[in-house]
């Protein structure tokens, strides 16, 4: 059986400096895959490129048989592949509602949207509470969820979360993991970058550990989670 | 002539005809941060288009009749030039150090008035534009001539489409992503090369309604009458906050208002009698602008620029 997402030897630059330096792994459907590491390990660089909104250097990218490399970001979206982008980036001038639209925004069924914007305030009814206001007024983790719940519109065949616990409280970023672990049992398949290793190892399938553009090590999450150098380089371990 | 209803009917013909030329300003830079400084001559096209449509129609045709027809025309010259100026002459420019699209555009409305007046048949002097017949109407003491009633029944019209299309449509919601964040937009599967597009040929399609009424109130077009509408028009954007549609509006409005009243009345203060006259009109325009960038740089409904959360 071949990956949903496969990504061979992967390399992106800025100008001259070359921040993913040749990296691979895949992703089956319904599985929970994250990359961890420091910053500047290039994981969201990695994210970036597999939505298009940077163009690879050298590499393949296969998703749901079809490359990636070279398609403009627009049409990604419409292959099955949504985006969660590191900070959020809610739009903040339009509402809460309009937010969740705009990540259907490919879509044409009517009331397929309106039953996911539905879906969306049931997984976080705080949503629902607000839909009518600026999205900019949310706090940090409402926004967080709202970035979910709009990358989600789009009825991905693979949603990729970039750092979404990020600048949370320790119950918000509770209340994200969980979710994602819901989405996970509801069979989502899941890019997921994070430098809450801890969190984000304990819930993934496979797990990649990035440094400097490379991955340095690989394996589910539990083994990695056991692992003595990412425990000792990840976990806060002596 | 000097009284007080005359200089407002005045004034907000004027504002109404900034306003709607000030929404192009205002769109593309919402969108791609670009001062368009040719879309002064796109207006003036809009109204050579119009003014060739009119020409073409049969005699004895009657100009109420003849003016949705002048629109279309104005219309598809403004939208040709302004849409093919963004593909041809900004596009390719995207990313490149914010001077070089504005020096640019700087070119362009100088190369567009050229064209003009070297190819457009007489048109190195004002050509006439068709007139309605009758006498002014008189309204609240002020009298309006019936040309002159067109700017004030279009800009109202256009701002309540304009406001349904951003708020109420697909493509409308794309365009405000597109303004606040085009990354993101693009992770929405928003092309945000055809939202610019669609920004450039609204803006041109309003400067081209806004030249129909300026054809019918001054009764004449020219190569050069972009030039000087066209920095009062950008300076209406800014007034009201560049980047806010209901603000460009708003911004011609007050513009208009303040320069027909500053040039009605600065005269007859005492000591300021060398101050009178038309000639000064536009000296009080820019001297709101300067005023403006002073006091409130983000305009009467501009927003403090936040840093994103």
């Amino acid at each position: 059986m071949t990956a949903l997402l496969e990504v061979e030897d992967l390399k992106v630059a800025y100008g001259k400096i070359e921040a993913v330096k040749g990296i691979s792994f895949s992703v089956e459907a319904g599985q929970v895959v994250t990359l961890i590491g420091t910053n500047g390990a290039g994981k969201t660089t990695t994210l970036r490129t597999l939505s298009g909104l940077l163009k690879p250097l050298s590499g393949n990218i296969t998703f749901d048989g079809k490359p990636l490399a070279g398609v403009p970001a627009h049409k990604i979206v419409a292959m099955g592949l949504a985006h969660s982008p590191e900070g959020r980036h809610i739009f903040p001038r339009l509402t809460i509602t309009d937010n969740l639209r705009l990540g259907a925004y490919l879509r044409d069924d009517k009331d397929g949207i309106e039953k996911d914007i539905q879906r969306a305030y049931d997984l976080f009814p705080i949503l629902g509470e607000r839909r009518k206001q600026a999205a900019g007024t949310l706090s940090g983790g409402e926004q967080q969820m709202l970035a979910m719940g709009r990358a989600l519109m789009s009825r991905p065949k693979l949603l990729m979360l970039d750092e979404p616990s990020m600048g949370l409280s320790p119950i918000m970023m509770q209340k994200i993991m969980e979710t994602i672990v819901e989405l996970k049992s509801q069979g989502t398949t899941i890019l997921l970058v994070e430098q809450n290793a801890q969190a984000a190892l304990s819930l993934a399938d496979h797990g990649h550990v990035m440094e400097i553009g490379k991955v340095v090590l690989s394996g589910t999450g539990q083994d990695l989670l056991h692992d003595e150098s990412v425990r000792k380089a990840y976990l806060g371990e002596d | 002539m000097n009284e007080l209803p005359q200089q407002l009917a005045n004034g907000l013909i004027l504002g109404a005809m900034y306003g709607l030329i000030a929404i192009g300003y205002t769109m593309v830079y919402g969108i791609v941060q670009l001062i368009n400084f040719a879309h002064g001559e796109i207006f003036m096209i809009g109204g050579f288009g119009a003014l060739t449509v009119h020409l073409m129609l049969p005699d004895g045709f009657s100009l109420a009749a003849a003016i949705p027809l002048m629109i279309i025309g104005g219309m598809i010259c403004s939208v040709a030039v302004g849409t093919a100026a963004e593909r041809f002459a900004y596009r390719p420019l995207r990313g490149a150090p914010r001077l070089a699209p504005l020096i640019t555009a700087i070119g362009l409305s100088i190369l567009l008035q050229q064209a003009v007046w070297k190819w457009y048949p007489d048109a190195k002097k004002d050509r006439s534009f068709p007139q309605f017949d009758g006498e002014p109407l008189s309204v609240l003491g002020a009298n309006i001539q019936i040309g002159s009633l067109f700017v004030l029944v279009a800009a109202p019209i256009c701002m309540l489409a304009l406001g349904l299309f951003v708020n109420k449509t697909r493509s409308g919601r794309g365009m405000q992503a597109t303004a606040q964040d085009p990354d993101t937009a693009k992770l929405m599967g928003i092309n945000t090369d055809r939202i610019i597009v669609m920004a450039f040929a609204i803006g041109a399609a309003f400067a081209a309604i806004a030249a129909v009424g300026y054809g019918l109130h001054n009764g004449q077009v020219g190569f050069k009458m972009g030039f000087i509408l066209g920095l009062k028009a950008f300076t209406a954007a800014v007034l009201g906050g560049i980047g806010n549609i209901y603000g460009a509006m708003l911004g011609g409005l007050v513009l208009g208002i303040a320069e027909s009243l500053a040039t009605g009345y600065i005269g007859d203060i005492p000591g300021m009698e060398l101050f009178g006259g038309g000639a000064w009109k536009d000296v009080w325009a820019f001297s709101l602008l300067i005023l403006v960038l002073l006091l409130r740089p983000q305009g009467l409904l501009g927003e403090r620029v936040a840093d994103r959360a």
